[in-house]
């Protein structure tokens, strides 16, 4: 179908693609800890090596009425359903931090349930609607 | 359709061609913008700081498709030696390489009011920084290397190499824990999207991606007409 020509680059080029896919495989197999952005409290659950000496970062969903603010700290349950984790954090949260939405705290464990956080970022998810809509499913569920 | 980017045919597309083509453009972002701008509603969290989104969207969606176009011009180009696939995807380059950093910038600042930072080194903010590196290496291969020839065959090889980033952006807010939030608009389910703001992103999008229909056959144009020129050099 092809002449001899164009049929040695279309196998050089099939060779380069094999190639890459192994490297890139191999690249983020050995990442797969960095590219992780944060773990879920199941997963630190999970884990056997949890350094408690190391930044890292964990995310998931702000537990209902666990929020405890006080002056210049504020203490939360992040929680993904499964396990949960506190989290103690001193300063000020995004205005999207509350209580049913997604969060991702840096900072250290002091143990598997205890998290002390140095920053807090508010995680968006992928629903948009306008306020009205909102509310009227909030009604429709309650 | 696609004999028309045909080398000799892209000549005939004449200035009062491309006016009619911007007559529309220009009548599809007003809509679009008024639209996205005023008359749909801010969202239920992030209040009107969700209208950066109908930039943002569409600008990202252009730079990966621009890659993938360039990816597959690369393929074309080293495989069957077809002599206008280099025009095609040096045409393609700045387009997407300009839309890659429109959407990292609106996204720097869609991310500081939401998620309380302009950046984050999670695996979707990363690929594209990625991406935006290779755009640039591919323009700066063609801007550097002076032999057509060599410039041509690596400039393919780089367009094809950035073409693996491309699966790694799509799926990376499904592959692993990231900060940016997963697709709204997936082919498989309805949209998370109301349609009150559905409307206007898809309005943006298709002025977006006309915007770069018109910019690309310009200068695809002027890259057919540069090749005459200098065929018609070295033969004298």
């Amino acid at each position: 179908m092809f002449s001899k020509k164009v049929r040695s680059r279309i196998f050089f080029l099939v060779t380069l693609f094999v190639i890459s896919i192994a490297i890139i495989f191999v690249i983020f197999r050995s990442l797969e800890e960095n590219v992780v952005y944060f773990f879920s409290p199941t997963e630190i659950y999970n884990k056997t090596d949890v350094s408690y000496d190391q930044k890292i970062r964990i995310g998931g969903l702000v537990k209902e009425n666990s929020v405890i603010k006080e002056s210049s700290s504020i203490n939360f349950i992040i929680t993904d359903l499964k396990k949960e984790i506190i989290v103690s954090y001193k300063g000020l949260v995004p205005n999207l931090f509350s209580e049913g939405k997604g969060v991702v705290a840096e900072g250290k464990l002091r143990d598997k349930k205890y998290f002390v956080a140095d920053k807090i970022l508010a995680k968006h998810d992928e629903n948009y609607m306008p306020p009205e809509v909102s509310k009227a499913l909030e009604n429709s569920n309650n | 359709m696609l004999k028309s980017l045909f080398p000799n045919k892209i000549l005939s597309l004449t200035n009062a061609k491309i006016n009619v083509l911007v007559a529309f453009l220009i009548a599809v972002l007003i809509i679009g913008l008024l639209y996205s701008l005023i008359i749909s509603p801010a969202d239920y969290i992030q209040g009107d700081s969700v209208r950066i989104m109908y930039v943002h969207v569409p600008a990202s969606f252009i730079a990966l498709v621009c890659f993938g176009l360039i990816g597959v011009a690369s393929i074309c180009n080293l495989v069957f030696k077809i002599k206008f696939m280099p025009l095609l995807a040096k045409s393609l380059a700045p387009i997407g390489c300009t839309f890659t950093l429109i959407s990292i910038v609106t996204g720097s600042l869609w991310g500081k009011p939401t998620w309380g930072t302009w950046w984050v080194w999670d695996a979707r903010l990363t690929s594209m920084l990625v991406l935006l590196i290779f755009y640039i290496t591919y323009i700066l291969t063609w801007k550097v290397i002076d032999n057509f020839e060599k410039a041509n065959k690596i400039s393919s090889i780089i367009g094809i190499l950035g073409s693996f980033n491309l699966p790694v952006i799509k799926y990376s807010v499904d592959w692993w824990n990231t900060l940016h939030q997963p697709s709204s608009i997936t082919l498989t389910s309805m949209p998370t999207i109301h349609h009150t703001m559905l409307i206007p992103l898809v309005i943006m999008f298709l002025g977006m991606i006309m915007y770069s229909v018109i910019i690309f056959l310009i200068r695809y144009k002027t890259e057919v007409i540069k090749l005459k020129i200098n065929k018609k050099k070295n033969f004298k």
